[in-house]
């Protein structure tokens, strides 16, 4: 008996050394691109958004570029970062994807990274917004935005028009910190006042306390940052706890007066005023086709900067293989795309050659309405603003 | 018939009975035999499909370890979620510091902290109904996600424990990126930890278990510690459960406050549920059907999946759990009759080249 | 200081109004319905369609969206729910969970997935200050709706033919039959009538709690914990621990904004360690 225990442990030793094994990959003709959205839960806004801009490019330009076909695959990860990491293993290994792109919040983005190196796969940030991470991996580039590159000339904008004491108020994870870290640090700088730093929870239902919170602090304004998709409760429960009657303005990053949610917010967010990377009011020829284009295609649906992300993300991911004249490989992709300027709907962008993030105008807006409907009209421009807190601006 | 035996006084005689039918019920069946190979053959037959068959081999111990709990003692839980994160932190902690760079020995260790948090709150679980062992065991592993969130400078907080950075397992084999290794890694631990299960739910402490999910109250009248042998269960379950938490954190190197969710226990309730309880399968089968069945719906409707998977639970519990599993049941009766009578032929040869399948 | 305990008293009766139906069908009839907030959410999205698309007045719509989904948790009732009664608890959670994510995706499906409000009229926004406490209107109007609403339920429970007709009808379903009471009809009318009340709270809530389709799932905890902590045995039981998880959870956000949902669960666990029944339950309840 002993002698047959010793000989099948043995041989378990044996297979489990066989099954390590490991195997190999090839390669298809055709390009693929995989996006990874949260398209259920809490973040599904965002997810829907995105989805219907990059079908949206597809529709308009065609699935053909540079001689190769190209598929759109869109799958949802739940805003779940192990679940994107899965699905961005699995559309590497099984669908041989060429792009990864999406991405709805900042740890998703984050958990691909490595993968993104280990393949040498490009992977377009087209919603997540935390500075660091294009620095996670040389195959990522963005077309999102960073917290920092509104929040700081939201400051400089606040300091200049009277505000002196603002109460911070972030939603408790990276993109939060940045937008709060940045603002705070660029309005003190300045000689502005922040008595509270106040952070809440990410899913968070009443936001009735914290605003008390900052209330009796009286502060000339609060600077909040709330995900896509929870700014209007918190407009409403600040309108309805008289903070705009006691004379308190919002600032603060664009989330918070969302495209897609200010209509439904109703007339009290009247005047608010943010620094954003995108309005679908903004006034160029190439954004108003975008937003007919888009509502057209989506039964009314307004899209956001969301949205813009997306239908910039698939712009550079097509420019790209135009220049590359259809290599696939991801050095001379990522290589291409540095540098790479266009005309975007919110203006123009570009790709920062040296951090792969995006440059772009950052407009400061207030809430009008045009047209019965409700919208963030922009009134003054800071030209080409790079992430202030990768080009050192800021300490 | 397993209460009774084990109510019974114990004679001379009907020791050696209950040992004798301990030993022949803790028997590998046929089946069990054929569905091991499949298992491991799974390797070789879906090279394609590693990382999802990854996720299943978790999805499956850590339905396991519920398993043990609610299909033998009867306690129901949506609490497994504490003890799968709080492994998950502390294999990706160990790994990103290096205090433990063996992964083999850093998910046993997970497996023991996890066991550890089980048996202290174990205590929690003993009293009240089962909608207060829900919310309770709920409660707990909400908590300690806002304690993960809390300390972000360590956890990472809602960002994600980043830079943890694994070692090759056993100093070979490192985690490659088309989940090869990792999915055989598990299969593995899957299959290791099973085995451990099987032999607890079939000695006799497992019998006792039973006996007091039938009637607790007559189990302590003939002398079964009830309270000593649920938390004893409930701390082997929980280590498991940790293990599988900790083999998440390993494969993807990666871990995140989702680990402690509502989404995440839940889930594990609904396989046991399309799987069945008490038969150690269950747990297995069930997350295989419910990994695929939502991977396929989530493919095909990636906005939409969730109505599909809520229409079949519905469909399920209306046309009746008991009779789909009496279905299952009846399948599984005539494949294993088929497999018996396979056996018993080939039996005789098997004998007589040394007993290897007779088990020791 | 006052403020926020008149915030946390609002917000534990937007829960209680939101869980009550959840407590009756649970306790009353032993059925456990985790998609009660799928009824919530219908309410709430009932009211948007009526006061921002049709133009109904508010104080019209909030009752409206109580008839239908009444109504509707009627029909359900009727035609799913009843299959389901006699069946073990894993099997009722296992089909109302299934409902869950029925409802959410049709509702992303139909609805759209982005958050929606109830245009509330002016008169109802902004908030009194009644001796430096600020009183938010309709966090006022909420309190009243619900405080009558405790009463009132209270009473029928207690006094009316109905209510004993119902709670013998709990205890011992055979001899109620025997003595001519139609338990079928009973049941019905009182899920109807509980899911109606998760409407309107649906309805009110909307407001505070934001509408979107994943309603359901995220309050579906909290309707638990305070259907837990109150017992199931009474109206009275969840009131109270409604306004008890309302002002914690207030409070805490208020004072120790870091800990931030820690609270409401810590107070749960504390309070089911302490009386496992829950804080309310009678000696003799099931």
């Amino acid at each position: 008996m002993k002698l047959g225990n010793k000989r099948r442990y043995l041989l378990a030793a044996a297979g489990a050394a066989a099954m390590f094994a490991t195997v190999g990959g090839a390669r298809a003709q055709d390009v693929k691109i995989g996006f990874i959205l949260p398209m259920t839960g809490q973040q599904q806004s965002t997810g829907k958004q995105e989805a219907a801009a990059a079908k949206l490019w597809m529709a308009q330009h065609g699935d053909t570029v540079a001689g190769k076909k190209v598929e759109l695959i869109i799958r949802d990860d739940a805003a779940v970062p192990d679940n994107t990491k899965r699905i961005a293993q699995d559309l590497l290994v099984n669908e041989k994807v060429n792009f990864l792109a999406g991405f709805g919040i900042t740890p998703a983005a984050l958990a691909v990274a490595p993968l993104a190196t280990q393949a040498k796969t490009p992977e377009i940030v087209t919603a997540a917004g935390t500075s660091i991470i294009t620095e996670k991996s040389p195959y990522i580039a963005r077309t999102s935005f960073t917290l920092a590159q509104s929040s700081v000339p939201m400051a400089d904008w606040a300091a200049q028009n009277g505000i002196k004491k603002v109460v911070t108020m972030v939603s408790d994870y990276a993109p939060g910190h940045d937008a709060e870290d940045s603002f705070a640090k660029e309005f003190t700088a300045k000689g502005g006042q922040i008595p509270d730093h106040i952070t809440f929870p990410l899913a968070n239902p009443d936001f009735a306390p914290f605003l008390q919170r900052a209330a009796d602090d009286k502060p000339d304004a609060i600077f909040v940052f709330v995900p896509s998709g929870q700014g209007g409760t918190f407009v409403k429960q600040f309108v309805e706890k008289g903070l705009d009657k006691a004379g308190i303005k919002i600032i603060g990053p664009g989330d918070v007066t969302d495209d897609d949610l200010l209509n439904n917010m109703g007339d009290p967010i009247l005047g608010t005023i943010t620094a954003h990377i995108y309005s679908a009011d903004h006034n160029s020829p190439a954004n108003k086709a975008f937003v007919a284009a888009f509502e057209k295609a989506n039964n009314g649906m307004r899209p956001n900067f969301m949205a813009v992300g997306a239908y910039d993300g698939m712009h550079l991911m097509y420019a790209a293989l135009e220049k590359t004249g259809g290599k696939t490989d991801g050095d001379s992709l990522i290589a291409a795309m540095k540098g790479m300027a266009w005309e975007s709907p919110r203006g123009p962008i570009s790709i920062d050659a040296e951090t792969r993030d995006i440059i772009q105008n950052v407009y400061i807006r207030k809430v009008e309405k045009k047209n019965g409907q409700l919208y963030n009209v922009e009134f003054a421009t800071i030209p080409n603003v790079k992430d202030p807190i990768k080009a050192g601006t800021i300490k | 018939m397993v209460t009774t035996s084990a109510t019974a006084p114990l004679t001379p005689v009907l020791a050696d009975d209950v040992a004798a039918y301990l030993k022949r019920r803790s028997r590998w069946s046929p089946l069990e035999v054929v569905f091991w190979i499949f298992a491991f053959a799974s390797i070789w037959l879906f090279p394609d499909k590693y990382l999802i068959l990854k996720d299943t081999a978790i999805l499956a111990l850590f339905a396991l370890s519920l398993d043990l709990i609610l299909g033998y003692a009867g306690i129901i839980s949506l609490g497994q979620a504490a003890f799968f994160g709080i492994a998950g932190y502390f294999s990706g902690l160990v790994a990103k510091y290096g205090l433990i760079n063996e992964p083999v020995i850093a998910l046993v260790c997970s497996g023991v902290v996890a066991a550890a948090l089980g048996f202290v709150t174990s205590f929690l679980v003993l009293r009240g109904s089962d909608l207060t062992r829900l919310m309770v065991t709920l409660g707990v592993s909400l908590m300690l996600g806002e304690v993960a969130n809390r300390y972000a400078s360590i956890t990472g907080g809602a960002d994600g424990l980043q830079g943890v950075d694994i070692a090759p397992v056993l100093g070979r084999w490192s985690f490659d990126l088309y989940g090869h290794n990792g999915y055989v890694y598990c299969l593995i631990v899957l299959f290791v930890c099973f085995v451990i299960a099987r032999r607890i739910v079939y000695s006799p402490f497992g019998l006792s278990l039973r006996s007091l999910k039938g009637n607790a109250l007559r189990a302590a009248a003939i002398g079964i510690p009830v309270k000593w042998r649920l938390v004893a269960i409930y701390t082997v379950s929980a280590g498991f459960a940790g293990i599988a938490g900790a083999l998440l954190t390993q494969t993807t190197a990666f871990c995140s406050l989702d680990v402690f969710s509502l989404e995440r226990s839940a889930d594990l309730l609904l396989v046991l549920i399309i799987g069945g309880t008490g038969y150690l399968y269950g747990g297995l089968i069930g997350a295989v059907i419910y990994k695929f069945l939502q991977d396929w719906i989530a493919t095909l409707t990636p906005q939409y999946w969730q109505f599909w998977i809520g229409l079949v639970l519905v469909v399920i519990v209306l046309v009746g759990r008991e009779r789909v599993e009496g279905w299952i049941a009846a399948a599984r009766g005539s494949v294993a009759r088929l497999g018996d009578r396979l056996w018993t032929r080939i039996r005789p040869r098997s004998a007589a080249l040394g007993g290897a399948a007779d088990g020791d | 200081m006052l403020t926020i305990l008149f915030d946390g008293v609002a917000y534990g009766m937007l829960l209680f109004v939101l869980a009550c139906g959840l407590s009756v069908t649970l306790g009353l009839m032993n059925f456990i319905n985790l998609a009660h907030g799928a009824f919530a959410m219908a309410g709430g999205y009932c009211t948007v369609i009526l006061v921002n698309r049709l133009g109904v007045p508010f104080v019209l719509g909030v009752p409206i969206a109580f008839l239908v989904t009444a109504l509707l948790g009627g029909l359900f009732e009727r035609t799913l729910y009843v299959h389901v009664y006699a069946r073990s608890h894993l099997d009722q959670v296992l089909f109302t969970i299934g409902l869950v994510f029925m409802s959410v995706a049709a509702v992303d499906y139909t609805m759209g997935s982005s958050q929606r409000f109830v245009q509330i009229p002016d008169a109802l926004q902004g908030q009194f200050d009644v001796f430096g406490i600020g009183m938010g209107k309709y966090r006022l109007l909420i309190i009243v709706i619900c405080g009558l609403l405790t009463i009132a339920l209270q009473l029928i429970l207690a006094k009316t033919r109905f209510g004993s007709r119902l709670r013998a009808a709990v205890d011992d379903q055979r001899v109620a039959r025997g003595l001519g009471i139609n338990v079928g009809a009973v049941f019905g009318i009182t899920f109807a009538v509980g899911s109606g009340l998760a409407g309107l709270g649906g309805a009110l809530g909307a407001e505070i709690l934001g509408l979107d389709p994943t309603f359901p799932l995220r309050y579906m905890i909290y309707f638990l914990i305070v259907v837990t902590v109150g017992g199931t045995s009474s109206i009275v039981g969840p009131f109270l621990a409604s306004i008890l998880l309302g002002i914690g959870d207030v409070a805490g956000k208020y004072y120790v904004p870091t800990l931030g949902a820690f609270v409401i669960y810590a107070i749960m666990i504390v309070v089911l360690i302490w009386r496992p029944q829950g804080l309310f339950a009678r000696s003799t309840a099931r």
